[in-house]
């Protein structure tokens, strides 16, 4: 009966998902003022229904109701609470579904928030992310329904992949999702600019709180995939280039840009035609990874199952929402008349400098997915890209954006002098320099470069907000008022900007990791990165669905304790499979890492690594998300509304 | 239709074509013609390439192309490299295959003799005869993906079976053992 239900409040969303994308869109195109303010209702609507839908299939995976084919699939009645929940968004029918109540989170965040929209423009928006919601809803309830019966039911589910049963992976969809699909407000943005033929400054100050939304959640969605990669997935690496990987970076990356260009059509109503653009890219970015994922069409580790007929659904839905928007790109885009100039100096031109590097990369790390597929297609070769080509590619795009991003924050608007900038960054430089010198001694020329850019860039952000509330050159009340003045987004892009300096620290200590494959027996040790690991036990241990083996290793540094590591091996007898569970000790600077790979004739075959600044990749990239969200709690961007009604006035006078 | 207007008509080209090339793969798919999952070698069906390869400890001497040739039975060459974490997996099974009296031909692919030898000698040596190649001539010639990689070479020098990625006990039952039964 639940099922059915669901199933019922499935339909009823995408019903209210077509009404969503017809009757705003018709009533702004009429003027029609009533349909128009029909638009946040039906949202409000589209999201209570897919919300009873999710909390159906929650309820039949909790209550394990096995009648539900995707339940049976994918649960298993000794599977603990929590992975019974979250385990319905992580198979392909509920991610779907997790993916349309997304949007409809989306939809009726517009509705609720966006009060101080012109009427129009408001039900556009919400008229396109109508328009995307019911090509999903479709697709969930003609190819990947949830909520199909099995007849006779099987007497329990087939459980779960155990790689899967991680606190960390039961919450990265989620997050992860919502990035992708926060794009889509952009991209309705954007399409709703396009059929009115009109962008300002309010519409750049109305889309960027949206992008910056999605691009945090993107950002921590690709931050806790690649942590999930390095602590249960056990290989010791954090980044693979993978295609799925890749699939993820790509929207972040033109995300990025997106949100930099969104402050000059705000600031300086310049780059309108680019800003809408990398609004649609972004969406379009993050639709064809969705793609890529579903229909197996790449070689990755971790795709879903293959399905090409679902593949070619995903793909005449992506052809209609990034093919008809790229029409209206193409057709009305020449309307979008361009605004303020600006010299190549100043801080217009660093935010255009930073857009070609983001997109560059972005073509690098598109070219190097896709050309194994397209080469196999047109020439019939077969080959692979790999990370050596990622590197070679990659690194000298990074070095001038970083290089740049430091500089550009203290640049002014229009025309700007760079010796004077440069000249506010000294000790910034010096530092880099110091950092870079100290590192190149120690281990080498790209560590040292990758250390110096790092601290170019935390230094830098620090600089920055020095230079604004002009620390130790006026009295210290003075200071404080100044520190109280600044608007939280200069903190905000100080703090991500620092961030991204905390990460590349983090990829340059990995750098200088050192690993060992050993088998011990219980009693024996080995000697790695100045530490002595001795296997003290091996013993067994029940789980609540899987048998664990678990090794206690001690490590010591001249015979003085550090600290005791029990990675252990789980076997899910159910899947017949064997996960192992990583042991990582971490103190903030340096990680120690030890796996529990097979035992033979006694001993034990453990792989241990030593990983220096490690978790600051991570932490890196958490403080780049939470510069984000300092930028979003701005006031400006908090209350849009006077502004904004003073803004089009401004603009008309001026003109 | 002037130079702007056909620039704001290139992201819809370039989709376009993207969609295209999406939809022929989709379609190869479908029809079986195109797995992007599987690494043909494209040297199934052909000679293996000429080697000649020094020794590499315990062994003294190493080998050469025409010797795989000459050993009258179906060998199983395997690149491995101390370094390589699958490779450690994968040993147990290599054991085994040469206890059940497979021809287990070793070459240690870009790696340190001493550290090979003392992997050899941690793990076991189930290599009937080894060979080191230390520069990785040989493994291009061979088109090695990443090690641990292995080559089936028939009788006759031709090579039958590549497989990329530690060898599992069910890639042996399924796939290794019909193919040794067959080129016997």
């Amino acid at each position: 009966m639940i099922g059915e239900l669901g199933h019922f409040a499935l339909a009823l969303g995408c019903v209210l998902a077509v009404i969503q994308a017809v009757v705003p869109l018709y009533g702004a195109q009429r003027r029609d003022v009533l349909l128009m303010r029909a638009a946040p209702a039906l949202a409000f609507g589209q999201l209570i229904a897919l919300a009873g839908a999710a909390g159906a299939l929650v309820w039949a995976s909790v209550v394990s109701d096995f009648s539900v084919a995707n339940v049976a699939e994918n649960s298993h009645s000794l599977k603990p609470l929590l992975y019974r929940i979250t385990g319905t968004w992580g198979n392909h029918e509920g991610s779907i579904l997790l993916w349309a109540l997304i949007l409809a989170v989306c939809g009726a965040a517009v509705g609720a928030f966006g009060g101080n929209l012109p009427t129009a423009l408001r039900a556009r928006v919400i008229g396109v992310l109508g328009f995307t919601s019911c090509g999903f809803l479709l697709f969930a309830l003609l190819e990947s329904n949830p909520f199909l019966r099995v007849w006779p039911p099987p007497v329990d589910g087939q459980g779960m992949n155990p790689l899967l049963q991680d606190p960390g992976l039961a919450f990265h969809p989620p997050i992860l999702y919502s990035g992708y699909v926060g794009f889509a407000v952009p991209f309705a943005f954007a399409v709703a600019a396009l059929i009115e033929g009109r962008i300002d400054a309010a519409w750049g100050r109305w889309v960027r709180p949206w992008a910056l939304t999605a691009w945090c959640f993107l950002t921590c969605g690709i931050a806790l995939g690649s942590w999930w990669a390095y602590y249960e997935v056990g290989w010791g690496g954090y980044w693979f280039w993978d295609p799925v990987e890749n699939a993820s970076l790509m929207p972040w990356l033109t995300g990025t840009a997106l949100v930099h260009s969104a402050i000059v059509v705000e600031k300086r109503e310049a780059l309108k035609v680019w800003t809408v653009l990398l609004a649609i890219g972004t969406f379009a970015f993050s639709l064809s990874g969705t793609f890529m994922v579903r229909s197996g069409i790449l070689n990755s580790v971790h795709s879903f199952a293959n399905d090409p007929a679902r593949g070619v659904f995903i793909l005449g839905l992506l052809a209609l929402v990034i093919g008809s928007s790229l029409v209206l790109f193409a057709l009305r885009a020449r309307h979008l008349a361009s605004g303020g100039v600006f010299a190549p100096i100043s801080r217009e031109g660093a935010l255009v400098l930073n857009n070609i590097l983001l997109c560059s990369i972005c073509a690098v790390v598109v070219t190097g997915t896709m050309y194994p597929l397209f080469a196999e297609l047109v020439l019939g070769a077969k080959l692979s890209v790999g990370a050596p080509f990622f590197n070679a590619t990659v690194l000298p795009l990074v070095i001038p954006l970083v290089a740049a991003m430091s500089i550009g924050p203290v640049l002014s608007w229009k025309r700007a002098n760079l010796g004077a900038a440069l000249m506010r960054l000294w000790y910034a430089a010096l530092v880099a320099l110091c950092v870079g010198l100290f590192a190149a001694w120690g281990w080498g020329a790209l560590p040292a470069l990758a250390f110096a850019g790092s601290a170019w860039l935390i230094i830098g952000a620090l600089a920055e907000l020095i230079e604004r509330t002009r620390l130790l050159r006026v009295p210290f009340a003075e200071f404080l008022d100044r520190v109280a003045g600044l608007r939280r987004a200069a903190f905000g892009t100080a703090l991500a900007h620092a961030g991204l300096g905390v990460t590349i620290a983090g990829i340059a200590g990995m750098s200088l990791a050192s690993n060992a494959v050993v088998a011990l027996q219980p009693g024996q040790s080995t000697h790695l990165a100045g530490y002595d690991w001795t296997l003290i036990s091996l013993t067994d241990a029940p789980g609540p669905n899987y048998q664990s083996r678990v090794a206690t290793i001690s490590l010591s540094r001249d015979h003085l304790p550090i600290a005791i590591l029990a990675p252990e091996r789980h076997f899910f007898p159910l899947q017949n499979q064997t996960v192992s569970d990583v042991a990582i000790r971490t103190n903030g600077f340096r990680d120690l890492y030890a796996v529990l790979g097979e035992e033979r004739d006694g001993a034990a075959v453990l792989r241990l690594h030593y990983n220096p600044l490690a978790p600051w990749i991570w932490l890196g990239a958490l403080i780049m998300a939470g510069g984000g969200a300092l930028s979003l709690s701005d006031r400006r961007l908090r209350l849009g509304a006077p502004a904004a009604r003073k803004a089009p006035a401004g603009a008309a006078a001026a003109q | 239709m002037n130079r702007r207007n056909l620039l704001l008509l290139a992201p819809l080209a370039v989709a376009g074509a993207a969609g295209v090339g999406f939809y022929a793969a989709l379609e190869r798919m479908r029809r079986g013609t195109f797995d992007p999952h599987s690494l043909p070698s494209p040297l199934i069906g052909k000679p293996m390439p000429s080697f000649v390869l020094p020794g590499q400890a315990p062994a003294q001497f190493g080998f050469s192309s025409d010797e795989v040739w000459a050993a009258g039975s179906p060998v199983l060459i395997n690149f491995f490299a101390s370094w390589c974490v699958p490779c450690a997996l994968e040993h147990d099974e290599l054991m085994q295959l040469a206890t059940s009296g497979v021809a287990l031909w070793g070459i240690a692919y870009k790696d340190k003799p001493e550290a090979a030898a003392g992997f050899l000698q941690e793990h076991g040596n189930p290599f009937a005869r080894l060979a080191a190649d230390r520069t990785g001539r040989t493994a291009i010639d061979f088109g090695v993906y990443g090690v641990p990689e292995s080559y089936l070479i028939d009788r006759t020098g031709i090579v039958r079976w590549r497989w990329a990625g530690p060898i599992t006990p069910a890639i042996t039952a399924d796939t290794l053992r019909p193919l040794l039964q067959q080129f016997a």
